[in-house]
């Protein structure tokens, strides 16, 4: 059967026909009769001018579709026609039609990386919607490096990089959250281009230096690795093939008043940094109160210990939690949660609260054990509630 | 070098426009800032002014940089100056320089007529946020205060961008007429606004939604064919408030939209099939068809009005000049001077409607008018495929253009919304089936209940089908001070 494909169209019942899409499209490829403003399936190179400059919100729509619509189906529409069911091949129960990613291997990623969360994630009820595929391994961005720091100790064994990319006169809008993928040089074992290795973004929307058209990356140098070795010898200058943004779930909530309480491991900080910074720049200290657990092997190996040092406890509450302490007994996350079991069952019973957990894969069967006795000890099972909180948007996990 | 694309904060006026590097102009509006400050801050009541509403703001001219989307409170939005990014090698669109590069500065013989222009424009920016003062108080909605709020800053900032024009290259005389546009007030006695329709008061929501359906139309329209001005700065300015005036065309076709729904929606649930069986409609709540047609024939007729006299010199000498183009100048195929063509401008005799051809240069107005009709018409096409939907026999239809006119050929004429000439007894005793009568405007005075509640409306209007910025349906648009 026929790959399923992405499809841009309007949505007629919303459109108010004022044609600034159409003026604004730089190729052409919106029109419209005396009925419809439509979006040709040949021209419509998911450029996304169109996307912000409409009054109404019409022209966000997308469908996976077989076989496009034509341009006569549209003009004859009077409404928007539902996604239609795709069936999968190989025997699943169907396509995925969400749109976290595009591309099959990075949804396949982001779907694995989202899976402890229990159950099909959701975006907060107030985050931005997020852009995502405007880049692809076809058609990647050219990304020039602007920086590359390293985060820990010189004598660490762990070697953690601050990369930052310059994305010239190219659109790359990111959220606090989202992902992009980066796409190493050369070929694997078997001949074939490398495949893009996903890292979630750790500077807030309006760019690691604000209204400047960077994003920064937290990256982890891994033993044989290949792109995370490629990433973290990048010199400035270099220019790097980028995918994305991807995920359209992990995400900040916009309310300033909503609370976080965030749990990460080591590069898992990445969109915690991203969140604490969007926060900073844009309610200081007026907003919902910021909880962060992190964990590390011990201070010099913790990706930005002396800059999130400086940020103020009133903005946000900081547990650094650490396992190889010489004379210290082994300090996980989990237990630090337990220690501070009132303060986290108050934030679990207050419907305000979103929780987001980051970071090694190993990480949450401890947490997800911490957090059930919490709630348990309140009465709360955890099971519903964290179902519940899932289905409002409010639990996110990404694990890797 | 300037840079162009995004917006500059390094003076307390946000631009495009490489103000910091003009003392000249950048003292100017630094100092007519603060009587602008005054104005806004005289005319929306303090309570809005200190709560927190979700809007957007233009960060750069390009799509991505225009509409960022956040919580600001009104007095610190940041109003300023964005042109849209030059067209290299431009032309003059039509009339008789056509095809000369476009001009970079005021052509001295034509100074007068493109100040009037320009002030003309200007002066209806801050004469609707005027005539909108008081509807925050009975909001419907979040969702349409915030609505109501965007619409207001964005005309303060075409209000801005005039000014800019007007600092920037017509010398002292410019900055005579900038304070001028803070001295007039909408329905003022002694200093009113230049056009009709902006001293009329827009008593309530219905009244504001036609009006940005209608009235924001004459707006969108005069701003399309100033964006085909051959003065250049006029043209980019004018093309960067369209993105922002689509906006307004929204507020007003979906606001009447959505009190059509709430209408159709109860007469089904009570199982109403007469759209005139009024009382029984009117005490569900709901405005009723018949009246809202009423409204429609009210603001419809007095946006034609804005376009003119029919036929005009001023229109002709504008466009021959080059100052102000056609609709789509730069989309239509002629020879864009119309020298010799003709265009058909119907006509008032004081008995008879007659249709004659006249020179299409002097029709300027009446030709844009009828563009506006055709544009006008399709969103009314819309809301009677609500009606259908609800398979209620009932529809909206636009007037005559000779009903209801002060203004042209047609002014006083006695003309039915049909278009048939009656006799002017017959008029005035039909006035109250045409035209809102006060009963009419009384009752939908009864239902400005405000509704502050998120995600809550008010009885007689149907919620939106999309959030703004796609945010869901009990989204707090406005966090409302003291609340």
């Amino acid at each position: 059967m026929t790959k399923p494909l992405k499809q841009h169209l309007i949505d007629p019942e919303i459109c108010i026909r004022c044609y600034t899409c159409e003026m604004t499209c730089p190729i052409e490829a919106i029109t419209h009769d005396d009925e419809n403003v439509v979006v040709d399936f040949e021209k419509c190179n998911f450029c996304m001018d169109c996307i912000p400059v409409c009054p109404t919100g019409s022209i966000d729509e997308w469908r996976v579709v077989t076989k496009p619509y034509s341009l006569e189906e549209q003009f004859s529409w009077e409404e928007l026609p539902a996604q239609e069911d795709i069936p999968a091949g190989g025997g699943e129960s169907g396509s995925d039609t969400s749109i976290e990613a595009l591309d099959d291997e990075m949804a396949k990623l982001l779907a694995e990386a989202h899976a402890g969360a229990g159950g099909r994630s959701r975006a907060p009820a107030t985050a931005s919607k997020p852009s995502v595929n405007l880049y692809t391994i076809s058609k990647p961005a050219k990304a020039r490096v602007a920086g590359n720091f390293r985060l820990t100790a010189e004598g660490s064994d762990s070697d953690v990089r601050h990369i930052i990319l310059d994305f010239g006169n190219q659109s790359m809008p990111v959220l606090e959250g989202q992902s992009i993928g980066i796409i190493a040089p050369g070929t694997d074992a078997s001949g074939k281009p490398h495949l893009p290795r996903l890292y979630s973004v750790s500077s807030p929307r309006d760019g690691e230096r604000p209204n400047y058209n960077n994003l920064s990356l937290t990256v982890k140098r891994e033993d044989k690795g290949v792109c995370s070795n490629y990433v973290c010898d990048l010199k400035i200058g270099d220019e790097v093939d980028v995918t994305g943004p991807f995920g359209s779930t992990f995400l900040l909530p916009d309310d300033p008043q909503a609370r976080l309480l965030m749990i990460c491991t080591g590069t898992g900080s990445a969109p915690f940094r991203a969140f604490t910074m969007r926060r900073q720049r844009t309610v200081g200290t007026h907003g919902g109160s910021m909880t962060l657990f992190f964990g590390a092997r011990s201070p010099d190996s913790l990706p930005y210990f002396g800059p999130l040092n400086k940020v103020p406890n009133r903005v946000l509450s900081k547990h650094l939690v650490f396992s190889r302490i010489p004379g210290a007994p082994k300090e996980y996350v989990q237990d630090r949660l337990k220690v501070e079991e009132e303060e986290i069952a108050e934030l679990l019973g207050d419907e305000n609260t979103h929780v987001y957990i980051c970071g090694l894969r190993g990480m949450e069967e401890g947490v997800e054990k911490a957090l059930t006795n919490i709630a348990e000890s309140t009465g709360v099972e955890w099971i519903s509630l964290r179902d519940a909180m899932r289905e409002q948007g409010r639990y996110h996990v990404e694990t890797y | 070098m300037a840079d162009t694309m995004n917006v500059s904060y390094d003076t307390l006026i946000p631009n495009n426009v490489g103000l910091s590097s003009d003392r000249r102009v950048l003292k100017a509006l630094e100092k007519w800032h603060p009587g602008y400050i005054n104005w806004w801050n005289d005319l929306i009541p303090e309570n809005f002014q200190k709560s927190l509403v979700y809007l957007r703001t233009a960060v750069s001219v390009d799509p991505q940089g225009w509409a960022k989307f956040d919580y600001v409170k009104m007095p610190e939005y940041r109003w300023g100056v964005l042109l849209a990014p030059q067209v290299e090698n431009r032309i003059i669109p039509c009339g008789e320089h056509y095809g000369e590069p476009a001009w970079q500065e005021v052509p001295g013989e034509y100074r007068a007529l493109l100040r009037r222009l320009i002030v003309i424009q200007g002066d209806t920016e801050p004469a609707s946020v005027e005539q909108q003062r008081f509807l925050g108080k009975t909001a419907p909605s979040l969702y349409d205060m915030r609505n109501l709020f965007q619409v207001n800053v964005e005309e303060g900032r075409h209000l801005w961008a005039m000014v800019y024009l007007l600092h920037k290259y017509f010398g002292a005389d410019g900055r005579e007429e900038a304070d001028d546009l803070l001295r007039r007030q909408s329905g003022s006695e002694e200093a009113p606004r230049m056009l009709g329709a902006f001293n009329e008061e827009t008593p309530d929501w219905l009244s504001f939604f036609m009006f940005t359906y209608f009235t924001d139309r004459d707006g969108k329209m005069q701003l399309e064919s100033l964006a085909q001005s051959g003065f250049d700065p006029l043209s980019r300015t004018c093309r960067f408030m369209l993105t922002e005036e689509a906006h307004h065309m929204f507020v007003g076709e979906t606001g009447v939209g959505r009190t059509i729904q709430k209408t159709c929606e109860m007469m089904n649930e009570a199982g109403i099939v007469d759209p005139y069986d009024i009382d029984k409609i009117r005490a569900l709540g709901v405005i009723d068809l018949p009246t809202i047609q009423k409204k429609l024939n009210l603001h419809y007729t007095l946006s034609l009005d804005l376009f003119g006299s029919e036929v005009s010199t001023n229109a002709a000498n504008s466009f021959n000049w080059g100052l102000k183009g056609r609709y789509r100048e730069n989309k239509l195929e002629d020879d864009h001077r119309l020298k010799d063509a003709t265009y058909p401008v119907a006509e008032f005799d004081g008995k008879q409607i007659t249709v004659r051809d006249v020179n299409a240069i002097s029709a300027i107005n009446m030709r844009l008018r009828d563009d506006y009709t055709e544009d006008a018409r399709g969103g009314v096409r819309r809301w009677n495929q609500i009606i259908r939907k609800h398979n209620i026999d009932f529809e909206l239809a636009l007037p005559h253009e000779a009903f209801h006119r002060h203004i042209g050929t047609f002014s006083g004429a006695p003309v039915s919304p049909e278009g048939l000439v009656i006799s002017r007894e017959e008029w005035d005793s039909r006035r109250d089936e045409w035209l809102p009568s006060k009963a009419d405007g009384d009752y939908i005075q009864s239902l400005m209940k405000p509704v502050t509640e998120p995600g809550k409306f008010a009885s007689w209007i149907a919620a939106p089908k999309v959030g703004i910025d796609n945010k869901p349906g009990d989204f707090e648009y406005v966090k409302l001070h003291m609340a």
